[in-house]
């Protein structure tokens, strides 16, 4: 018998108990309705954290001091001084490599009039809103020369501005005091929001990294150096490149530890997302609890289905059904349920999900091998619970079938 | 030879039967129950095998075929007419004919095919008009004069109807013995019957009669009945006897 009548005799004994039908349909539309959704909202929230992280540029490089013992007592992350600007000038003419900013922050009271403000101040230099792709909102960005003279200018973060000086104020050209010492404000940055540690970008201030080592701490070392690769795809390239010119101008051996840590934005995003795709698994995984209870009602169907279908089996043989077109009919009828109830429940996990997105204004992305996954694992549970009943069916004897009452 | 093992026990069905049955033959098999004609049935029906001996169904042994050969033979060379119709419920008279050809697998037939031979076979039994009916809209007599199309559909060797009138009224039961009849004698179709009702076999013309599993009786019947010229004979049935298929079961 051609595949084309198995699935016309399925179709027609499928047709003729349409509320049976439809009723173990809905196991599988729900379960897969279910994964569908909660993969979609999983994966939307873990693009969303992505996407955040990589509005902060996805080929930067940050060289952070690694830590150092003293005695035999180990100091924590960054805590070595021996992150210097000669790392950093280095850095410049590694091949790949396009913008380089010196690092050294602090954390001080900013005094403006009658009103104070306790910020970050991020010593950098010229590259910093290069590499960031950070627009001012009013004035510019200090200079080459205020780096080199060490001066004493400041540009602000725009909470830090508004802090000091109200919304929509521009300060640029007046006087903060910092410990002290006067700057000059010459620049207020555009509002940029959090960074991906969840920490407030616009709560900065910043200088030139001269004037934190010189003015302000009184150091020589340097906390963190940020490069930018020429191009996001050469990251890993250039990543090596900073690496071994960090190695030569820290002096190592070869075998000796890095005294420093390198770490892309990719590494920052791989961490905040694995977060959320465990969450996401977490969902899925209940959901497809469901899926699973869906496919043993199939079997549950197609088992009492069986036994009451004992007579129509029995008819079937009498008039020429062998056993393993019996065999084909059941297993497809089992298949076509949970094909259809796994396509009707793909629309409901996009409806679903797009109601979520609307109601609630979660983001929500259906990625296509969920879709794939839940088409595949439909038909896997249609074959695998309706083997079983089919079996049973196909191993009828004919005269016991015609019998049963 | 039939035994059957149950548990320690051996049950021997049927002790030593020997037949010959004729193309054409209209023969009817009677005997009480335990008697071994249910298990002639089956054998002749190709839904059993006997443990020993031969069957041989138009010049072919089929008594040692496969499973699924025998549901070949089934499909192609034998016409099953039972008691209880056994009609697929929710499906129409026509769709219900057209079943043993979707099993055929010697002809493939197209739909169009399928549906023109069925449209035939209907009207030889006198259902052409009501195709499109499901079986809980037809009266017992009609129901099983589907089930009669349906055995007749693959052109079989032998029609094979256990206790067809058993749910049918007399009647009824004379409508559906003048069919076979019929067929029989237009047609020469080889009918077997299985029956226990002594009235219904002399519609036949040949009578066996079976007892502890052998044949005890093998006999022509002299005084054949005629189911058309007893119906003629009757008076009309009342109007409430026949089921408007339109107003039934909606």
């Amino acid at each position: 018998m051609s595949v084309l009548m198995v699935f016309r005799i399925a179709l027609k004994a499928l047709g003729r108990n349409k509320m049976r039908t439809a009723l173990t349909m809905l196991g599988m539309i729900i379960g897969v309705g279910a994964v569908i959704t909660m993969v979609a909202l999983g994966t939307g929230a873990q693009n969303a954290i992505e996407e955040q992280i990589r509005a902060t540029g996805t080929n930067t490089i940050t060289v952070m001091s690694g830590n150092f013992t003293q005695g035999a007592v180990r100091m924590g992350e960054g805590s070595s001084s021996r992150l210097m600007a000669a790392d950093a000038e280095a850095l410049r003419s590694v091949p790949g490599v396009q913008w380089v900013a010196e690092g050294a922050s602090t954390r001080q009271t900013l005094v403006a009039g009658n009103q104070n403000w306790q910020a970050s101040i991020q010593g950098t230099n010229v590259d910093w809103p290069l590499i960031r792709a950070w627009p001012l909102k009013y004035g510019l960005f200090f200079t080459e020369q205020d780096v080199q003279a060490a001066a004493k200018v400041i540009v602000l973060g725009s909470n830090v501005a508004e802090m000091l000086y109200g919304a929509e104020v521009d300060p640029t050209g007046q006087n903060v005091r910092v410990r002290n010492h006067v700057f000059r404000i010459v620049g207020v940055f555009a509002s940029k929001g959090a960074s991906s540690g969840g920490q407030n970008q616009d709560d900065q201030a910043f200088v030139p990294y001269t004037t934190v080592q010189k003015k302000i701490q009184g150091i020589q070392h340097l906390n963190n150096i940020t490069v930018s690769a020429v191009s996001g795809d050469q990251i890993a390239a250039t990543t090596e490149a900073v690496k071994a010119s960090m190695r030569v101008t820290q002096r190592l051996a070869p075998g000796e530890e890095d005294t420093f840590r390198v770490f892309t934005q990719d590494d920052i995003i791989g961490f905040a997302t694995s977060q959320s795709s465990t969450m996401t698994d977490l969902l899925a995984g209940i959901a497809a609890v469901s899926l699973m209870v869906g496919g043993i009602g199939i079997m549950n169907i197609m088992l009492v289905s069986v036994t009451e279908r004992t007579r129509e089996i029995g008819l079937r043989m009498a008039i020429g059904a062998r056993g393993r077109d019996v065999l084909m009919q059941f297993l497809v009828e089992a298949i076509v349920i949970s094909l259809v109830g796994g396509g009707l429940g793909i629309a409901m996990g996009f409806g679903l999900a797009e109601t979520v997105k609307w109601l609630n204004g979660w983001p929500a992305v259906i990625p296509m091998d969920s879709v794939v996954m839940a088409v595949g694992f439909a038909a896997f549970v249609g074959i695998f619970f309706g083997f079983y009943p089919a079996r049973k069916a196909s191993g009828l004897d004919p005269i016991e079938a015609l019998r049963f009452e | 030879m039939r035994v059957y093992h149950m548990g320690d026990h051996e049950v021997r069905a049927l002790r030593g039967v020997s037949l010959d049955v004729a193309p054409g033959e209209f023969v009817s098999v009677t005997g009480p129950s335990g008697s071994g004609k249910s298990t002639f049935m089956h054998i002749i029906g190709a839904l059993d095998k006997p443990t020993s001996g031969q069957y041989i169904l138009d010049g072919k042994d089929v008594s040692q075929l496969s499973k699924d050969e025998l549901a070949g033979v089934r499909n192609t060379k034998i016409g099953f007419v039972f008691q209880g119709f056994n009609l697929l419920t929710r499906t129409t008279a026509l769709d219900n004919v057209e079943l043993p050809l979707l099993y055929n697998g010697v002809k493939k037939f197209k739909a169009a095919e399928r549906h023109r031979r069925a449209m035939e076979t209907l009207d030889i039994v006198g259902l052409g008009q009501r195709f499109h009916h499901m079986p809980n809209q037809l009266s017992g007599g009609q129901q099983q004069r589907v089930a009669i199309a349906r055995a007749l559909i693959n052109e079989p060797s032998i029609i094979l109807a256990d206790e067809p009138t058993g749910n049918l009224d007399t009647r009824t039961s004379i409508e559906v013995m003048g069919i076979f009849q019929r067929l029989n004698v237009e047609r020469g179709i080889t009918v077997m019957l299985i029956t226990h009702e002594m009235d219904i076999a002399e519609y036949g013309t040949r009578l066996i009669r079976f007892r502890d599993g052998r044949v005890v009786a093998d006999q022509k019947i002299a005084h054949r009945r005629n189911a058309a010229d007893e119906l003629a004979a009757l008076p009309p049935p009342e109007p409430d006897q026949i089921p408007h298929a339109d107003t039934e079961a909606h």
